[in-house]
């Protein structure tokens, strides 16, 4: 490591902060919309935990918990796209 | 790059690119027929090298039919028949990108298949894991496959567009773990530098998607500006963005840096 290393705070707070005044808004948005009853926003919700601990491996624990848990090949498959968070059906 | 403009390989050349690698992918539709793949393999084997050079670029390219399309048996054995005949093509370094997309038998099938292609052909692997909630579990399938292979050597694999979540489960098996960047859909060059930290450099490459969606030729000069930021020097940052891939594909006796 050389000696000149930035402040990662000074690098990194704005953009975060967009971040997460953008969900914040998101969450509003589609409350407003009667959008919330959505399996995704569910998932989205049950990450926000992770985001006060105190442990390491935040995006790690946040990935896993937007994963299909299952082990199985599937059948077969009607679509080729994914959306994000496991569907209820899986 | 069949899905890039020559301004990308420009913006490539002038941030001091040497090589590129271009695994076959899908076209953004599903090919009707062989026919469509075994012109497809042409352009990235003949038409492709050249469009690089003329920005003194070397290109390298990797075959199969991708798992995007592989659903469908009939189709992909079409192809899989097809691709020994492309193999002993100059910039061809191996089979890829193979790998899950849904997660389906069918998928896996195909996949078993390209593995045994390769293990015939003496062929590197490079491997596609499956997007978002499909990623975690397609690729313990992935792993499973490869590893029920015994005459798989895990050195000669590559399984790319890991995350912070599958990451490890790659390294502890003794693969590469590729990391794709993107600007923000997948992995961005910030979170990339953090899997350095937190998992290491070893038989690690970072690379630029230049795919159909919005993607950035320029992602791996920004992961650079990142690791500077963070305090790396130029020999860290050397081996990870040239000496790391130039190990990895200097497997190949076709892969030589001019």
């Amino acid at each position: 490591m050389s000696e000149k290393k930035t402040n990662l705070v000074d690098l990194g707070f704005m953009d975060a902060r967009i971040k997460l005044i953008d969900i914040a808004a998101f969450l509003d948005r589609i409350d407003r919309h009667d959008q919330s009853d959505d399996y995704r926003v569910s998932a989205l919700k049950g990450a926000f935990p992770e985001l006060l601990s105190s442990e390491t491996g935040r995006a790690a624990r946040v990935l896993d918990l937007l994963s299909d848990q299952s082990t199985e090949p599937v059948s077969e498959s009607n679509m080729q796209g994914a959306f994000g968070a496991p569907s209820p059906d899986q | 790059m069949v899905s890039r403009t020559t301004d990308d390989y420009m913006a490539l050349a002038c941030a001091g690119c040497k090589a590129v690698n271009e695994p076959a992918f899908w076209a953004g539709f599903d090919r009707a027929s062989s026919q469509g793949f075994y012109d497809y393999f042409r352009q990235i084997t003949e038409y492709e090298p050249k469009r690089a050079a003329k920005f003194c670029i070397d290109h390298y390219c990797w075959l199969c039919i991708n798992p995007k399309e592989s659903e469908d048996v009939v189709l992909a054995r079409e192809v899989i028949s097809i691709i020994p005949d492309f193999l002993q093509c100059d910039n061809v370094l191996g089979i890829g990108e193979i790998g899950l997309n849904k997660n389906t038998r069918n998928e896996l099938q195909i996949l078993e298949e390209h593995i045994q292609l390769a293990i015939d052909h003496d062929q590197m692997i490079l491997v596609h894991t499956p997007h978002l909630e499909d990623k975690l579990k397609g690729t313990k399938l992935i792993l499973d496959a490869l590893c029920n292979h015994s005459s798989i050597d895990p050195s000669k694999v590559i399984i790319d567009h890991v995350e912070e979540h599958t990451a490890p489960l790659v390294m502890d098996r003794g693969f590469w773990s590729g990391m794709t960047l993107y600007p923000e859909s997948k992995v961005t060059p910030n979170r990339a530098v953090d899997m350095l930290e937190l998992y290491g450099h070893e038989r690690v490459w970072m690379n630029s998607a230049c795919d159909w969606g919005v993607s950035d030729p320029l992602s791996v000069p920004k992961a650079i500006l990142e690791m500077r930021r963070r305090g790396y020097d130029d020999s860290f940052i050397d081996k990870v963005v040239y000496l790391n891939p130039a190990q990895f594909m200097g497997q190949s006796p076709k892969f030589k840096l001019s």
